[in-house]
C-alpha cells in the first residue's frame, strides 16, 4: 500500500480516538477529502520541480505510534537552549511530554493544541484563528488538518509578553521502525503583544522519520514575533514544513530559518500582509553536505499599502547536496508604496553540489520598491590569500569566509544565547575550531 | 635575510616580473618604487605566496630557504607578513577574534601553546596605543565599513601583534591624512629593530620622509632599474620617472 492509500485509511482509526461531533472534525472531513482527491504533489507540478517525495512515499510508515515513549532530560539536554531558561513544549513521538515540559497560564496560554481543540474555554479562539489562513486546497496541508490533534498552542492576549522565550521540540525516538508525525501548531499575538519562540525537529536515531507540519501565527495590530526555526535533524529525518503568517497593521513578524540538516527539508513560508505599515522579513543560512536536499518555497503577499518585506537567503552547499530557493512576491494593484527585498546568495563549495535560485514577482501596483538579486559562485581567492597570508591555514580561512557570508542573517537573532548556540552550529557543521566562540 | 634570485613571474601566460635580484638583510629599510604597472603589488604577492603568480624562473628564499614549495600561511608562519593594499572585510568577525586566530595559528605551526589570554590582552593594549587605535575599534567586524585610513592602520596593528621578520608594506601610505601617516609611520618606526627588515612599496617620497630607507629601488617593467640611497627617493620626486625610462631604454 502506498503512503496516500495508508493515510487515507488511517484516517478511519483516527475517527476512533477523536470527537467527531466536534465541529473541528468538518474542518478535517474536508480536508481529507481534499487530500484524497489531490494526493501527494509531483514533479511535474512548478513548485515541486526540484524536490521530489517519491522515494519517501514508498516508506512503511506509521501512523500513529504504537506505544507512548518516554525520555530522560539528560539525554536531550543538548537540543534545549538550555543556557537560559525557557517555556517549552515537547513532544515525543508526536505525543505531549508533560514530564519534560513546562507551560503556562499566567497570563498567556502555552499549551497544547490538544486543550486548545476540545477545551470550551478555547473555543472563540479556535472558532476565530484555527484553519483560517491556512490553504484549504494545498494538498500537504490539507493532509495535516485532517490529522490535527496535537501541537504547541500560544496565545499572547493584548499587551503582554512572555516573561521567556518558547521553546517548541519535537523528539522521535526511534522505537518505530518508520514514523509519520504531522503537528499542527497554532500561535495568535493579539494586539501590542510580542513573542519569541524557538522550534526544533529531532530525531533520535537512525530510524526513517517524515514530518508534515504546519503552523498558523496570527499578528495583531502592533503585534512583534519572532520565530527561529533550527532544522539540524539526521540524515533519515525528513520534514515538510508548511508556516502561514497572517499580519495586521504595523505588526513585525521576523523568521528565521536554520537549515544545517535532514535527508529533505522542505520550507513553504506564506506570508500575508493584512494592513498597512506590515514589516515582515525572512532570513535563512543554510549549510548543506552529504546527499541532503532543502527547498526553500516563501511567499510575501503585498494586500494592502505601505508595507515592507524583507528576504534573505544565504546557502552554503559541499558534497553532493541540493538546494532550491524560490521566492515569491505578489503586490495587489491597491499595494502601492510597498518595499519589497529579495537576496538569495548561494557558495557552492563542491563540484558535485547544486542550487536552483529562482525570483518569482508579480507586481501589479506602479508605485512601488522591489528589488530582487540572486548569487551563485564560490568563496573569493583574494580573501583566502588575505586571510592565509596572515598564518591562517586554508581549512580555517575557508570556513571564516563562509561563516562571515552567512553573517548578516545572525545579526537579527535577538535572543543572544541562541545566537552563541547558532554560531557553534555554524562552527561545527564547517567542521574548524577558531579558537574563539564565533 | 630575505634573498631574491632572478624571480620571473607571469599570471595567465603574461610575464609580469622579469628578473629581480634583491637581497634584504635584518636591520635594513628597503624602498620599491616605481610607476603603475611596473610590478610592484605583484612582486609583493608573489614573495607572500599567491597561488595565482607562477614563478617561470628564479627563487624567493628566507633565511636560505626556498619558499617556491611553502604555502602562504607556511610563509607567515616563517616570519612574513604584507600589508595589503585592499583589505578585504570579514563581517561577523571582530579585529581581537581574527588576530588571536592568527597569532595561535602561526604558535600551533611552530610547535607552541596558544598564547596565554591575560598576555595577549596585554600585547593588544600596547600594540593598539602605539598605533593610538581606540578599544572600541577592536571590536568592529574586520575591515567592515572602516576608512580607507582605518583599514591602513589596522594592518600595521596586525603587524605590529604578528612580530614578523620579514614585512612588505604595500602602499600602505594611500588613503592616509597626513595625521594618519604620521602615527602609522611612527609605529612601523617603532616596531624595526636589528633583527627585521621592512620592504616599503610605495608610489610617492612622501612615506619616506617618515620612515627613512637604507635602500632605494626603482622597479620598471617587472626589473629593478636603479638602486640607490635615500636621496634617489628624492630624485625621484623631482624628476618622475620619465629620465630612468629613457635612461634604461638607452
Amino acid at each position: 500500500m502506498d503512503l496516500k492509500d495508508k493515510l487515507i485509511s488511517s484516517f478511519i482509526a483516527f475517527e476512533n480516538n477523536v470527537d467527531v461531533e466536534h465541529p473541528i472534525h468538518d474542518v478535517r472531513m474536508a480536508a481529507i477529502k481534499n487530500f484524497e482527491a489531490k494526493g501527494f504533489p509531483s514533479k511535474k507540478e512548478e513548485a515541486w520541480k526540484y524536490t521530489s517525495l517519491n522515494s519517501l512515499q514508498k516508506v512503511d510508515f506509521s501512523i500513529f505510534p504504537k506505544q507512548e515513549n518516554t525520555l530522560e532530560y539528560k539525554d536531550v539536554k543538548r537540543y534545549f537552549l538550555h543556557e537560559i531558561d525557557s517555556y517549552k513544549i515537547v513532544f515525543v513521538d508526536g505525543i505531549y511530554s508533560s514530564f519534560l515540559s513546562e507551560t503556562t497560564h499566567d497570563g498567556v496560554d502555552i499549551c497544547l493544541m490538544s486543550s486548545a481543540l476540545t477545551k470550551p474555554m478555547y473555543k472563540q479562539v479556535i472558532d476565530v484563528y484555527f484553519n483560517k489562513i491556512a490553504s484549504k486546497d494545498e494538498s500537504l496541508t490539507t493532509l495535516n488538518t485532517a490529522f490535527s490533534r496535537e501541537g504547541a498552542y500560544i496565545y499572547i492576549p493584548k499587551n503582554k509578553m512572555p516573561k521567556k522565550p518558547i521553546e517548541i521540540l519535537h523528539f522521535s525516538t526511534g522505537n518505530e521502525a518508520s514514523l509519520m508525525l504531522q503537528p499542527r501548531n497554532l500561535v495568535v499575538v493579539e494586539e501590542n503583544a510580542e513573542v519569541q519562540i524557538i522550534e526544533r525537529h529531532q530525531s533520535l536515531t537512525s530510524n526513517e522519520v517524515l514530518t508534515n507540519a504546519v503552523t498558523e501565527i496570527y499578528a495583531a495590530k502592533s503585534a512583534i514575533v519572532d520565530f527561529y526555526k533550527i532544522q539540524n535533524d539526521v540524515a533519515t529525518a525528513s520534514l515538510i514544513d508548511n508556516t502561514y503568517i497572517d499580519q495586521k497593521d504595523k505588526s513585525v513578524v521576523r523568521l528565521h530559518t536554520f537549515s544545517f540538516g535532514g535527508k529533505m527539508t522542505r520550507n513553504n513560508l506564506n506570508f500575508y500582509q493584512n494592513g498597512e505599515y506590515i514589516d515582515s522579513t525572512m532570513k535563512g543560512v543554510t549549510i548543506l553536505g552529504e546527499k541532503q536536499h532543502v527547498d526553500h518555497h516563501t511567499l510575501v503577499h503585498h494586500i494592502e499599502p505601505n508595507c515592507e518585506s524583507h528576504q534573505d537567503y544565504k546557502g552554503i552547499y559541499g558534497d553532493s547536496s541540493t538546494g532550491v530557493f524560490n521566492g515569491k512576491i505578489i503586490v495587489d494593484k491597491i499595494a502601492q508604496k510597498t518595499n519589497a527585498f529579495q537576496k538569495n546568495n548561494n557558495i557552492l563549495i563542491s563540484d558535485k553540489a547544486s542550487i536552483n535560485s529562482k525570483p518569482q514577482l508579480e507586481i501589479f501596483a506602479d508605485d512601488v520598491k522591489c528589488s530582487h538579486g540572486c548569487t551563485i559562485g564560490q568563496l573569493d581567492e583574494d580573501a583566502m590569500f588575505y586571510l592565509r597570508s596572515r598564518g591562517i591555514p586554508e581549512k580555517e580561512a575557508r570556513a571564516l569566509l563562509m561563516y562571515a557570508f552567512a553573517n548578516n542573517v545572525l545579526a537579527t537573532v535577538r535572543i543572544p544565547e541562541l545566537k552563541k548556540r547558532i554560531n557553534k552550529l555554524i562552527a561545527k557543521k564547517l567542521g574548524v575550531n577558531l579558537g574563539f566562540d564565533l | 635575510m630575505l634573498k631574491i634570485k632572478d624571480l620571473h613571474a607571469s599570471v595567465e601566460g603574461k610575464e609580469i616580473l622579469r628578473g629581480i635580484n634583491l637581497e634584504v638583510k635584518a636591520g635594513e629599510v628597503h624602498a620599491i618604487m616605481g610607476p603603475n604597472g611596473s610590478g610592484k603589488s605583484t612582486l609583493a604577492s608573489v614573495i607572500a605566496g599567491k597561488e595565482e603568480f607562477e614563478v617561470t624562473q628564479g627563487s624567493v628564499e628566507l633565511y636560505g630557504e626556498d619558499l617556491e614549495e611553502v604555502s602562504p600561511e607556511g610563509r607567515a608562519h616563517k616570519g612574513l607578513f604584507l600589508s595589503f593594499q585592499y583589505p578585504i572585510e570579514i563581517p561577523g568577525v571582530s579585529v581581537t577574534n581574527f588576530i588571536k586566530t592568527a597569532i595561535n595559528e602561526s604558535r600551533k605551526a611552530n610547535g607552541l601553546e596558544d598564547m596565554p589570554a591575560k598576555d595577549m590582552l596585554k600585547m593588544i593594549r600596547e600594540k593598539s596605543e602605539l598605533l593610538e587605535i581606540d578599544r572600541k575599534f577592536l571590536s568592529r567586524s574586520l575591515n567592515e565599513g572602516f576608512s580607507g585610513g582605518e583599514k591602513k592602520r589596522n594592518e600595521v596593528f596586525q603587524m605590529a601583534m604578528l612580530e614578523p621578520k620579514v614585512a612588505i608594506l604595500d602602499e600602505t601610505d594611500s588613503g592616509l591624512d597626513i595625521d594618519a601617516l604620521r602615527i602609522v609611520a611612527n609605529g612601523v618606526n617603532k616596531l624595526k629593530s636589528k633583527d627585521n627588515a621592512v620592504i616599503l612599496i610605495t608610489h610617492y617620497q612622501r612615506l619616506l620622509e617618515y620612515i627613512v630607507p637604507d635602500f632605494v629601488h626603482v622597479l620598471h617593467n617587472g626589473k629593478i632599474v636603479k638602486s640607490g640611497g635615500k636621496d634617489l627617493a628624492l630624485q625621484l620626486e623631482e624628476k618622475g620617472y620619465d629620465w630612468l625610462k629613457q635612461e634604461t631604454a638607452v
